[in-house]
């Protein structure tokens, strides 16, 4: 494409708009092969990303007399990756079509795979899960779904890859196929007019219905992975008729006279900001106009209810905004606001709580035991919280709950904490900012769990997301 | 009070929001938000600051994070000494516009006082990790923002958004911690602290059309312009104080431009007819080769090479 053209194009484009993806899959099943096919047929791969791994490759003698690119080497950049042939933790990757940017977290299912799937589902719109057409549903494609409905990701997809090494065959196909609906049956997933399951057969080696549909599937009738992905709702739009907004306080901005500079030099009317005062901070849910009614959530008081009287961004005055903006509300009376507190819709919140039940998805070699104290953060807070129970830990095999009084690596469990102060906690069912936290280690502050509040025992809860 | 789910599942309506920000407004605001949560949670931050486009881009987005309030912060320049000079220009005019504190940490010091030594290539770059750890000890930073980004390299690619460094600066990228939702945890103990990547998820691109879209002032050389320049390694080095043409090596002048800057004698110029930060978009977007592969003589090394300096303390 000339220049000129390139020019003209991007004159006109519209803006693009962000998806975040993450792959997850079982070792060997093609997944770093898969990501490196998006890149490169999505010419993402600049040319001296290609000579590089070219050169490489045939060092290694990839592919023997045919010879090709190894296209796992695009992504497995760590010395230890790139002599062992493996991929240990999650990479970022970029690129971009008409339609959307991407940001690809790639998740290797190797060593620590529940912590890195979680890790790239928890900020994921959509996660593609590999399977190898020669395997098909393996123990670990039923961990990473488990935990992909326990995150509850939008949209999973079901790769079902190496689609070339079983001749293309669709009763392989369908059989994998039916496999994973059956799986996805019995998790809920799917089920709850949210999230929703795809399956696509592929050959990232070969690029069947990766970015092209593929002819040699002429029994596939769907469309291929990347269309899929240009084309599925981002969970913020999913998810914007279900919120209220919620906005935690991550800082105060009140200058008392110490005003930026280069503010005042352009003309900032000095006087009229000698008591400017702001809440900073990033809208988690939903939006907020001037003139709405907010309660204030402060733990241990009661909501206090004002007015919006103003959302500032960067000397820009907004009418309205919504997730996931970083804004400067101001508010109609001098409530003593904090980091940690949290403004939301009048009347829309819960009250605050001390007791904490919640699923966790233990991520530390250190396991979590009974009478264990820890650190939580939620929101814009930390606090200190002690565990009371261990209610049990989910049996892969079964999906059933069974008797556990304690938590490892890589299990997910429930748990029940006591909080040190109490926190505006949301089913994370419905909200999936909210509703999230982090269980920290106060020795060495590492962070030991993925963490999802649910309701109270004796609430009603809806037994399809009973995991 | 108690929202149940009947209630809720019932607003579902029809009128769902399909206004969906832009991705450059999603990626600044994510930015600001990871800026402000490390402000308010470490004690003492400062912003790498070198003149270079990523890091005008993240001190832009202190500016806009703390309106109309100043920048809470210093900015620290770890200076090669083998500079350009509009770059130095540059700086010294932005601090002074923007009122900041700069604190200077100086390679050139630390060679003259014999704690560190010149390599036999010349280049600066991977020195600059000595005075970083100095400064960083000295002022006692316990976050230190840097403009790095994950489309750079492939090591990058797998740094944490908050990344902990221990006493030594080191990161070991087989020990991270995992970085769930929008909850960073910075906690550290004594000696360690946090690099800080706000910035991480946005590619060379997003940069250059924030830029544009911001209309943000950069130091000259990254727009097209004549310059003295020979050949080495495949790319045009720029002729100057610490950058000296060998025997053989043909000065000529050519329409240049920088699509980094660094180390004077190890960073070449491309050439470029883009006079405005609209051609260089257009320029950007039809590339074919990355900007450290176009232009970092210190990352040809190995394929490793930023993996390797980065476990040392490095960026």
């Amino acid at each position: 494409m000339s220049t000129d053209t390139l020019a003209a194009e991007l004159e006109t484009a519209l803006p693009t708009t962000l998806f975040r993806f993450a792959t997850a899959g079982s070792v060997d099943d093609g997944k770093s092969t898969l990501v490196g096919r998006l890149l490169h047929d999505s010419k993402a791969i600049l040319a001296d990303q290609l000579d590089a791994v070219a050169r490489t490759s045939a060092d290694r003698g990839f592919g023997g007399d045919k010879g090709g690119i190894d296209l796992a080497l695009l992504t497995d950049g760590l010395r230890a990756e790139r002599e062992q042939g493996i991929t240990i933790d999650v990479a970022y990757r970029y690129f971009a079509t008409d339609r959307r940017s991407f940001i690809l977290a790639d998740c290797p299912g190797h060593v620590q795979y529940t912590k890195n799937t979680v890790t790239g589902a928890s900020t994921a719109d959509a996660v593609v899960v590999l399977i190898d057409a020669r395997k098909g549903v393996l123990e670990q494609t039923r961990r990473h779904l488990s935990v992909l409905q326990l995150l509850r990701v939008a949209h999973v997809i079901v790769a079902v890859n190496k689609i070339d090494l079983v001749d293309f065959s669709e009763s392989v196909f369908r059989d994998i196929e039916a496999d994973v609906q059956q799986v996805g049956r019995e998790l809920g997933l799917g089920s709850d007019g949210i999230s929703d399951l795809l399956v696509i057969p592929v050959s990232a080696l070969d690029g069947d219905n990766v970015v092209e549909r593929s002819g040699r599937t002429p029994w596939y009738t769907g469309p291929a992975l990347l269309e899929v992905l240009e084309t599925l709702p981002a969970a913020d739009e999913l998810e914007s008729h279900l919120e209220s907004f919620r906005f935690p306080v991550q800082l105060v901005i009140r200058p008392q006279g110490a005003l930026a500079p280069d503010a005042v030099a352009a003309g900032l009317d000095v006087e009229a900001y000698r008591d400017y005062r702001a809440y900073a901070g990033q809208i988690t849910e939903g939006s907020v106009k001037v003139g709405d009614q907010v309660s204030v959530l402060t733990p241990g008081q009661d909501p206090r209810t004002t007015t919006v009287v103003g959302i500032d961004f960067a000397g820009a005055s907004l009418e309205e905004a919504s997730a996931p903006q970083s804004v400067a509300i101001r508010l109609a009376e001098e409530f003593d606001v904090a980091r940690g507190d949290t403004i939301a819709a009048a009347g829309t919140v819960r009250e605050a709580s001390a007791d904490l039940y919640a699923s966790l998805c233990w991520l530390s070699p250190k396991p979590l035991r009974e009478g264990a104290k820890v650190l939580v953060k939620h929101g814009t807070r930390t606090v200190q919280a002690l565990v009371r129970n261990v209610n049990g830990k989910l049996d892969l095999s079964t999906f059933q709950l069974e008797q556990a009084s304690t938590l490892e690596l890589n299990d997910i469990g429930h748990a029940q904490l006591r909080l040190a102060a109490p926190l505006p906690l949301e089913n994370y069912l419905h909200h999936r900012r909210t509703g999230a936290f982090l269980v920290i280690d106060p020795l060495d502050g590492n962070t030991l769990a993925a963490g999802m509040v649910k309701d109270h025992p004796g609430d009603h809860e809806d037994e399809r997301y009973s995991i | 009070m108690s929202t149940s789910v009947t209630e809720e599942t019932t607003q579902v309506t029809d009128s769902a929001v399909s206004t969906r920000l832009s991705s450059l407004d999603t990626l600044e605001s994510e930015a600001i938000h990871i800026i402000r949560e490390v402000v308010a949670e470490f004690e003492k931050p400062a912003l790498l600051f070198s003149g270079g486009k990523d890091s005008v881009v993240m001190l832009h987005l202190a500016t806009k994070a703390f309106w109309p309030g100043k920048v809470p912060f210093p900015v620290l320049h770890v200076d090669t000494g083998h500079n350009f000079p509009e770059v130095i220009d540059f700086r010294d005019r932005t601090v002074e516009r923007l009122g900041l504190k700069l604190v200077v940490g100086s390679v050139q010091e630390f060679i003259d006082r014999g704690e560190l030594a010149e390599r036999a290539d010349g280049t600066r770059n991977p020195l600059q990790t000595v005075p970083l750890l100095d400064a960083i000890q000295q002022n006692r930073f316990d976050a230190v923002f840097g403009g790095g980004r994950r489309d750079e390299d492939k090591a990058r690619a797998k740094e944490r958004i908050l990344s902990l460094r221990d006493e030594f600066g080191q990161w070991d990228p087989r020990n991270q911690r995992p970085e769930l939702w929008n909850l960073y945890n910075g906690r550290h103990t004594v000696g360690q602290h946090v690099r800080a990547f706000p910035i991480s998820n946005w590619t060379e691109l997003d940069i250059w059309r924030y830029i544009e879209r911001e209309n943000i002032e950069l130091p000259s050389l990254y727009y097209a312009h004549e310059r003295e320049v020979f050949a080495r390694d495949g790319m045009w080095r720029a002729v100057g104080e610490v950058s000296r043409p060998r025997e053989g090596e043909q000065v000529i002048t050519k329409t240049v431009r920088y699509r980094t800057v660094g180390d004077m004698s190890c960073t070449g110029a491309v050439e470029s007819n883009a006079f405005t930060v609209s051609d260089v978009v257009v320029e950007v977007a039809a590339s074919t080769l990355t900007e450290r592969g176009a232009t970092r003589a210190d990352d040809r090394i190995s394929e490793a090479a930023m993996e390797d300096r980065k476990k040392d303390g490095y960026f």
